[in-house]
């Protein structure tokens, strides 16, 4: 589904990312875990064409997207769930939902909107509850579950996640983390970028580790969460000895 | 069948980023945690960010044999011994063994690897598998023990020796699988020959033999023999043990688990690539291994690659079976052993001479060492007794230090030929 090969980049003069190869295979939820600054959500930013990549390459299901712009992005059926939330505050959870259909309007027209947009519903019901209210009243973990609904109207083939669990009270992060779970059930891939490393490795099937823009360890999930040096690091195992 | 099909029949494409990820992560964790590679890698000013295809790995320094001896024990391991889950340690009992690690994660890679092999030799989870390589040290039985119970088999660890005991299990247990050395296989015929037992009788069905070179007459005659369809695997400690590669039932080359180990075939001489098919130096680089990674190990085996796919559905690509050594190191009862030792054994001794031959012969299948040692005039021509003592006292040390028994002989001063220029001390009278 996608491929990064040798990719760095960065800003201004600073190399962020060094020489980043990874890959996420249709159907699978990939974590991508490391400390803050490590080059997480640049890796994502470069992926959704919102930054140019210095080097390297960028396969989307089999096409060179090295230097697709961002709004093409969607279209091609890659969206970015951005970290914190961003969703439209003075807008109802409706008028965001339909925004995030606009790709659709294209391929199937109003009535394609209309039913991706119960699905999310029922995938989310406390949306459904609140549709008629401003994005900008809602607690943390509902726009959290907006801003996902929103990128899933789009009805894309690979969804990338930035930090969804930022700021939320653990009960909601479980929440959140069971639905992305759920989404690949549903056959939908996912690369979700993440601090906190054991939920996202609980779902995840493979993971990357990120530490100063390189990747230091990679593989299964289950490798990773008995990882030692993984464990020490991310995972906040008692140092012993 | 195949354990892992998904894996096994990996695209190429897919194969190749796979690598090159694993590549990666391996020359980062070598170049932080191993003082060796980061040494090295700042001689070649090697930055592991310039890796970029999988052909910049021949910019690798080469990591060889000597490099673990002088590392001995831990010095290589990249993670600290505290994440160590299981020492192994190859033949040799003094300072001259080399010592591998393996982490958790590590030991569930090398089952699953194993479980790969003994699959593609035809056995799977009904088959009673009884494994005759040795436990300890050695990596032959834990390897093969792993990947049977992975797959579900019944696995009976009688360990190597003890003949008669194996046959009578493997009557008894209804053995199905044997796993043992190709020269074992034979002397277990052999035995049973002489006790007068049809192996047509036992229920054995498949043999997974390795850890000593073979040829294909070897193979038609254990499996004409024992009733068996007897397949090759390769591995060899400082790698991971058994699990780098096996073959499949079309026995027609060993596959690789390319997935896991990145493998080059090179001329032992220039060290360049050997065109595509044509023999050399097997030299393998470890791409998942958290305790104990090896950049680029000259394993001194001598192998090519086989052209043409394989129509089992693995993927990977097969090295034919090893063909001999680039060294001089010597495969006794599946006990690697080179000249340097028995000559350090021997130096040891007051009143032999450093001149010696070693003599390898195999008789009724069972490989057997003689070493001639010259000693002084005065001492030849001495009592019995006193050169009793000397051949007790030299057998005594070189079974110390070997860790498998060798005959000894002596000569007097002057008898063994002498060489100019490099030595023939070993005369290999073995035929496979």
């Amino acid at each position: 589904m996608l491929t990064v090969r040798n990719l760095e980049s960065g800003y201004g003069r600073l190399r962020v990312l060094k020489n980043i190869s990874l890959h996420v295979r249709p159907g699978e939820i990939v974590a991508i875990i490391g400390a803050n600054g490590a080059g997480k959500t640049t890796l994502v930013h470069v992926v959704a064409g919102l930054l140019a990549s210095w080097r390297g390459e960028l396969l989307f299901a089999g096409a060179d997207i090295t230097r697709t712009p961002a709004e093409a992005m969607a279209g091609l059926g890659c969206v970015l769930v951005p970290e914190g939330r961003q969703v439209f505050a003075s807008m109802s959870v409706e008028e965001n939902l339909l925004l995030g259909g606009t790709a659709l309007r294209k391929s199937g027209g109003s009535s394609a909107i209309k039913e991706e947009m119960e699905r999310q519903y029922a995938r989310f019901p406390v949306l459904q509850e609140r549709r008629s209210q401003l994005a900008g009243t809602l607690s943390g973990g509902e726009q959290q579950m907006l801003a996902m609904a929103r990128a899933l109207m789009a009805r894309p083939r690979l969804v990338m996640m930035d930090e969804p669990s930022t700021g939320l009270a653990p009960l909601i992060v479980r929440e959140i983390f069971s639905i992305i779970a759920q989404l690949r059930a549903e056959g939908s891939t996912v690369l979700l970028i993440e601090q906190n490393a054991r939920a996202a490795l609980e779902i995840a099937d493979r993971g990357y580790v990120l530490e100063t823009g390189k990747i230091i360890v990679q593989g299964k999930a289950t490798e990773l969460l008995a990882n030692n040096d993984v464990q020490r690091a991310y995972l906040g195992r008692e140092q012993i000895g | 069948m195949l354990w892992e099909p998904d894996k096994e029949s990996i695209q190429e494409d897919d194969l190749k980023q796979l690598q090159l990820e694993r590549l990666q992560s391996t020359l980062y964790r070598v170049g932080t945690h191993v003082p060796f590679y980061r040494k090295k890698f700042a001689e070649l000013r090697f930055n592991h960010d310039d890796i970029r295809s999988l052909d910049d790995l021949q910019r690798l320094p080469f990591t060889v044999k000597q490099d673990l001896r002088d590392n001995y024990p831990y010095g290589l391991f990249a993670v600290p011994l505290r994440d160590v889950v299981r020492v192994h340690a190859s033949s040799g009992t003094t300072g001259q063994a080399t010592v591998v690690g393996y982490t958790k994660n590590d030991i569930k890679t090398w089952s699953n690897l194993v479980a790969r092999i003994i699959m593609a030799a035809g056995v799977g989870s009904n088959d009673v598998i009884q494994i005759a390589f040795g436990y300890g040290l050695f990596t032959g039985g834990f390897g093969l023990h792993y990947g049977s119970e992975l797959i579900g088999a019944s696995v009976i660890p009688i360990s190597s020796g003890n003949t008669r005991r194996q046959i009578q299990i493997m009557q008894d247990f209804k053995t199905t699988a044997l796993v043992c050395t190709p020269s074992y296989a034979l002397i277990l015929a052999d035995t049973m020959m002489e006790l007068g037992i049809n192996p047509n009788g036992l229920s054995l069905r498949y043999g997974l033999l390795g850890a000593e070179p073979w040829s294909e007459r070897m193979r038609q005659e254990i499996n004409q023999r024992l009733g068996i369809l007897a397949t090759d695997n390769y591995g060899l400690s400082e790698v991971i043990g058994p699990g780098i590669s096996g073959e499949c039932l079309e026995c027609n080359g060993l596959h690789i688990n390319e997935d896991h180990f990145l493998t080059e075939v090179l001329d032992p001489l220039t060290l360049e690539p050997v065109p595509e098919g044509e023999i050399g130096e097997l030299v393998i680089t470890t791409l998942t291994k958290e305790a104990f990674p090896m950049i680029r190990y000259r394993t001194r085996d001598l192998t090519r690659i086989l052209p043409g796919t394989c129509p089992c559905g693995r993927s990977f690509k097969r090295m034919e079976r090893m063909l001999g050594r680039s060294d001089d190191m010597l495969i006794v009862k599946g006990v690697s052993l080179f000249p340097m030792q028995i000559e350090k054994a021997l130096l040891a001794v007051e009143g032999t001479k450093p001149h010696y031959q070693i003599i390898v012969e195999r008789e009724h299948h069972t490989d057997r060492v003689t070493v001639l040692v010259e000693v002084t005039e005065a001492l030849f021509s001495d009592q019995m007794k006193k050169q009793q003592e000397i051949v007790g006292q030299i057998k005594r040390r070189l079974s110390s230090e070997l860790g498998v028994g060798i005959d000894v002989k002596l000569v007097e001063e002057k008898t063994l030929e002498r060489f100019e220029g490099k030595a023939k001390r070993v005369i290999d009278k073995r035929s496979y």
